[in-house]
């Protein structure tokens, strides 16, 4: 049993309905454009569900780092800060791990992996530590210092991949692939790797922190009263939504490095195609709970896998798959605004 | 009592504002009314605020508007100055019903407010707000100059290019009614103009307000204040529960019958809860020296005082004297910069401000009692929260507490305020503590809740809590304490046993230094 | 060399000043707009839509239109229902990134290149662009450049010297002393959102039109947060937004330098200067920075002022 307000349904409805919104919406754009929905769409369908092989090692590999991400983003967001550097902090724990798994190449692979993975969380944490200490210091908003912090981390890997961390060649704008050792093991006959088991584990731990434990409690009042948690529950508000933003960093981070040793194998110039933001969509979706991220994750990367068997099969260009995740969004914002317009008690 | 009046003018020829409904019944002083408002009804919800009530102010005088907390005197104004719409009834000035649908078509027609609440713009220069609230052109240069000119045509000294953020409560006290006059008010609408100021700025208010009616001008002050109105109104009128229960010149009304009218009847004071033979001391301030956040107020200073076991300790005070950081402090939530208090057992704060600093609105009612009690046995163990027991507590709480709510599960932000406050109470009392400290605990409840909400208290002290407790009200604080203190300015006077309302006024405005600083900015009406 | 330096400079400086003036009036209002970026996308792909057809002129115009139009969703929202704005913003901005990407591929196949495009031609001042050193920079410059330098007087007037600026300026800082003034804070944040998303469509358009000469996706690449960045770097003031994107301008020109001169200075460097610039303003290292006191809060702060 968890806490009593995760039993609320009806923000699953809404979330259902913005979901069915973006779909028809995009339906509706296929038609337009001189498209067939239907052969688009099921196009889509089999791209993310088709067969054993495109659901494990294109839309659940696509979900694995916006589970991740959307976990870090959520955490943030239920303690009081909104975090929108993830890809940056992404790029800063891909950085990280790259480097770890260079050092650690040597080492056996259970020894290594979790190495790399801590370089990671600590890059990750480290990229948003300015953003934190800016807002505890200065009282600066986080929202502009994350979303700047994003842009360096992207020159930074820019950076690294024409500069240190160069393949030996010199010729690409890439680092050498990483060790062995540091790999991941992958799903046998798939390409989906252990990075996904990583996202299901955070997800449960962070429902059972925020469900059961009265730290996590502390933490979602401290987000949704910060007044009323510091005056009555005597928590400092500002610190929890600190800790919340430098875990989510952290939590961004550790995607970064499952990216490059589940995916790729080395660091890439333009790893994420906006995973910080999708992420965003992701987390709002499921409300902010951990377990229906993991869903509403699985459900984005299903979009996007599908995304790219539409254009190869309808010609349907697969950046559309954005616009729905837009409308996605604002058709939940715009649900819980209204939601909030309700009038509130009278004699207040 | 709708029939108070003075004689009916016979003289006066212009019409009385028609109504297709019911045939008004406005009022009629001796003068033409520049303000009058007939049968004005305003429901919210369930709560009735106005129910049919006539209101009017002449040229050359002053209309003090009396009532208690909630008994729609603001409500009222809000209706004559565009910013909420009636129900029923209308509004006339210069004797025609006139369309009010915003504070601009107010000031169009000659209104001016000064609200409750500081309405200038903090980073905006006094020319600045003045400008923005008459509609001037935005030319700087000329816009200071009027300024100046208009407030020294006031008597009133206030420096044009100033930052109203920066300046005293009383000089944005004078600011705001600059505002209310620039577009060419002549009625002006003053909502409890003086909780905030000192003695001294009240006499230079009184002053200003006078010299505007005495050119021609009608003012209406809303106030709780009895004394006030007596002092400064031509007429008076009282509202009760929405209801006109008086109305009247000021000269023919005493005190007595003012405050009957007000509050139904006499304020019976409550026999006091006997503490026990030795009273323990539950805390103790020694010269306590506590700061005040910026702008608010003078904070605590130098403050003495011992709270027993089954004490119940009334603050007297007005607005931003001390008495927030003395019980702030007592609770524990804010430091002190000198002195010391030493406290045995747990305190809780019951704050001031149920709905952001006391509840979680979207959390459910079980959550929320976790709140204040989630350390407890039962509640958590080893850092784990038990849930199905917490809303079994919760759920006992419910009842008996009496809070009415569909059940534990529901969010906070669906209860009535009545019984928001009585779960923040519950909540508070759950704890067992040593010390309960009440901020204004029956802020903007009705009656019934109020009586639940003392009689909670009163038990906690009958089981033995100490209860620090304040009130804007000096009727609550003598309703609800057995011993009362006033804090003044910053420091903390005892009154001895059996003072009356008097003698506790006297001894609340009684200070020179009361209200520098600004008000809370946060607050809104 | 220097002469080319500044002109190079104010070139790249012209679409973040567009941009940066309207979020100026954007963010008195007490509005941050992060569809800045998605506005400017799309005044892109509009101005490269238009002008294919209707010439240079028609180009920018649609971009104009263009962003308003983005600018319009994200007030719906933001304002319209008091959604928060961040997310509302990134949102805009990702749709905008999608929309304008599946439109191009429509139009122009998904290859990724682009049409050539007729461009904005220099126009100079008579006898002033001979000057030495900043003749060519500043009056040897196509239109958007122009209308970036008139916007920033022009939006110091409107908010400084005009009734609805002071009426934004008091809803920006504090939403329930508006109201009570008569400001009807939404519309004033509305049009003044609206007012942000033209300009920012010009600037994408100028990027088009005055720059590049064609269309690629994402080729705004982050200006519509750098733009922000200017914002917050300029103190929330069009004067300090000019001064803020000229530096921005003149550091990306100074790449160009240092490649010509053979210097190797990673150009990533320079990529990443503005934003550590404004995170150093923010701290308070250069000049104490205050911005308009609801700026983000939307409705939260300001619920109850209105009953």
């Amino acid at each position: 049993m968890s806490a009593p307000s995760t039993f609320d349904l009806r923000p699953l409805t809404t979330s259902a309905l913005a979901l069915a919104a973006g779909l028809v919406l995009l339906a509706a754009g296929l038609a337009a454009a001189g498209h067939d929905p239907a052969a688009a769409l099921g196009a889509m369908w089999r791209g993310a569900f088709g067969s054993w092989y495109a659901f494990t090692s294109a839309t659940l590999l696509r979900a694995t780092p916006l589970i991740v991400i959307g976990l870090g983003f959520a955490l943030a967001l239920r303690g009081g800060a909104l975090n929108i550097g993830a890809e940056g902090q992404f790029y800063a724990g891909a950085i990280a791990a790259t480097w770890a798994a260079f050092q650690l190449g040597a080492l056996p692979a259970p020894l290594a992996i979790p190495l790399t993975w801590l370089a990671a969380l600590a890059g990750g944490a480290l990229w948003v530590l300015v953003p934190v200490v800016l807002k505890r210091r200065f009282g600066v908003l986080e929202v502009i210092s994350t979303l700047l912090l994003n842009f360096v981390a992207e020159a930074l890997v820019s950076l690294m991949v024409q500069g240190p961390m160069q393949e030996p060649a010199g010729i690409y704008p890439q680092s050498a692939p990483i060790p062995a050792a540091a790999r991941l093991p992958l799903l046998p006959g798939t390409r989906l790797h252990a990075g996904f088991l990583v996202a299901l584990a955070l997800a449960a731990a962070m429902a059972f922190l925020l469900a059961r434990t009265v730290w996590g409690f502390r933490l979602r009042a401290a987000g949704a009263a910060p007044r009323a948690a510091e005056l009555i529950g005597r928590v400092d508000a500002g610190r929890f939504a600190g800790v919340a933003l430098l875990a989510s960093g952290a939590i961004a981070g550790l995607a970064g490095a499952l990216e490059v040793s589940g995916v790729s194998y080395a660091l890439y110039q333009n790893l994420s195609p906006g995973y910080g933001f999708t992420a965003i969509a992701v987390a709002l979706l499921a409300r902010g709970h951990p377990l229906g991220i993991v869903a509403s994750g699985i459900l984005f990367g299903a979009l996007e896998a599908g995304a790219g068997a539409m254009q190869r099969e309808a010609g349907v260009p697969s950046v559309t798959v954005y616009v729905v995740e837009a409308v996605v969004i604002l058709a939940v914002l715009l649900a819980d605004a209204r939601g909030r317009s309700t009038p509130a008690v009278a004699g207040a | 009592m709708r029939d108070g009046q003075g004689g009916r003018d016979g003289r006066d020829g212009r019409d009385d504002p028609p109504s297709p409904s019911q045939p008004p019944q406005p009022p009629q002083p001796s003068q033409p009314s520049l303000l009058s408002l007939s049968a004005i009804s305003k429901r919210f919800g369930p709560v009735t605020a106005l129910d049919g009530v006539d209101f009017a102010v002449a040229a050359g005088e002053v209309h003090a508007l009396l009532g208690e907390n909630g008994a729609g005197k603001s409500t009222l104004m809000h209706v004559a100055y565009g910013l909420v719409a009636p129900d029923a009834g209308v509004v006339s000035v210069d004797g025609h019903p006139a369309t009010i649908r915003s504070p601009r078509d107010a000031r169009r027609l000659g209104l001016g407010m000064v609200h409750q609440h500081f309405t200038s713009v903090p980073a905006f220069t006094v020319a600045e707000n003045v400008a923005l609230a008459a509609g001037w052109p935005a030319r700087p240069r000329e816009n200071a100059h009027r300024v100046g000119e208009l407030a020294a045509r006031l008597g009133l000294a206030l420096d044009p290019a100033a930052r109203a953020g920066l300046l005293s409560v009383g000089l944005r006290q004078r600011l705001e009614i600059v505002k209310a006059l620039a577009p060419g008010a002549r009625v002006l609408l003053l909502d409890e103009p003086t909780g905030v100021l000192a003695p001294a700025e009240v006499e230079d208010l009184f002053a200003t307000v006078r010299g505007f009616v005495r050119e021609g001008g009608a003012a209406v002050l809303i106030t709780h204040a009895l004394d006030e109105a007596l002092a400064v109104a031509d007429r008076v009128t009282v509202l009760r529960a929405g209801r006109v229960t008086l109305s009247g010149p000021a000269a023919e009304q005493d005190h007595d019958a003012l405050a009957r009218a007000m509050l139904g009847t006499e304020p019976a004071r409550h026999a006091p809860v006997l503490p026990s033979i030795r009273p323990a001391v539950v805390v103790r301030f020694d010269r306590v020296t506590i700061p005040a956040e910026a702008g608010r107020g003078p904070g605590a200073r130098d403050v003495s005082l011992t709270v027993h076991a089954g004490e119940i300790v009334g603050v007297a005070a007005v607005e931003g004297n001390g008495q927030r950081e003395l019980l702030r402090g007592a609770a524990g939530v804010l430091a002190l910069a000198r002195g010391s208090l030493d406290r045995t057992g747990e305190a809780v704060l019951i704050p001031e401000d149920r709905t952001t600093e006391a509840l979680l609105p979207d959390l459910s009612l079980t959550e929320n009692a976790a709140l204040g009690l989630a350390d407890r046995p039962g509640w958590s163990e080893r850092g784990l929260m038990r849930w199905r027991e917490a809303r079994q507590r919760t759920a006992v709480l419910l009842r008996e507490h009496d809070v009415r709510a569909p059940g534990p599960d529901v969010t906070a932000r669906t209860l009535s305020g009545g019984n928001q406050q009585k779960l923040v109470v519950a909540r508070a009392l759950a704890a067992e503590p040593a010390l309960v400290v009440a901020e204004h605990p029956a802020r903007g409840l009705d009656i019934g809740a109020t009586r639940a909400v003392h009689a909670e208290l009163r038990r906690a002290a009958a089981a033995g809590a100490a209860v620090l407790f304040h009130s804007p009200y000096l009727d609550e604080v003598l309703g609800l304490a057995t011993r009362v203190v006033v804090m003044t300015g910053g420091r903390l006077v005892e009154v001895g046993a059996g003072a009356g309302r008097e003698e506790v006024g006297r001894v609340m405005v009684g200070s020179k230094v009361a209200g520098q600083g600004s008000k809370d900015a946060g607050a809104r009406p | 060399m220097i002469t080319g330096f500044l002109a190079a400079a104010v070139r790249i400086a012209s679409p973040l000043l567009l941009a940066a003036v309207g979020e100026v009036v954007s963010q008195r209002g007490g509005t941050i707009n992060l569809g800045l970026e998605g506005a400017m996308l799309a005044g892109a792909l509009a101005a490269a839509l238009a002008a294919g057809g209707g010439g240079a002129e028609a180009g920018l115009l649609a971009a104009a239109v263009a962003g308003l139009a983005v600018a319009a969703i994200f007030a719906l929202v933001a304002i319209g229902a008091g959604a928060d704005q961040i997310i509302a913003g990134t949102a805009v901005t990702l749709g905008a990134v999608g929309l304008t990407g599946a439109v191009f591929r429509t139009a122009f196949g998904s290859a990724g290149t682009g049409p050539t495009l007729p461009m904005l031609e220099p126009l100079a001042v008579p006898g002033l662009w001979r000057m030495p050193l900043i003749g060519e920079a500043l009056f040897r410059q196509p239109l958007p450049t122009y209308l970036a330098f008139a916007a920033v007087p022009a939006a110091w007037w409107v908010l400084f010297r005009t009734r609805w600026g002071r009426a934004l300026r008091a809803a920006g800082e504090d939403a329930a002393s508006a109201r009570a003034a008569g400001v009807p804070v939404r519309r004033v944040r509305g049009v003044a959102v609206l007012a942000g998303g033209l300009l920012a469509g010009l600037a994408g358009g100028s990027l088009v039109l005055a720059q590049v000469g064609t269309f690629a996706e994402k080729m705004t690449a982050g200006r519509g947060f750098v733009a922000i960045a200017i914002v917050v770097l300029g103190r929330w003031h069009p004067v300090g937004a000019l001064a803020a994107a000229l530096l921005f301008g003149a550091l990306q020109a100074l790449q160009f330098v240092f490649q010509a001169m053979g210097l190797d200075v990673p150009y990533q460097l320079f990529l990443m200067l503005p934003y550590l610039l404004t995170l150093l303003a923010l701290a308070g290292a250069v000049g104490r920075v205050r911005a308009p006191g609801e700026l983000g809060r939307g409705e939260r702060g300001t619920g109850s002022g209105e009953r």
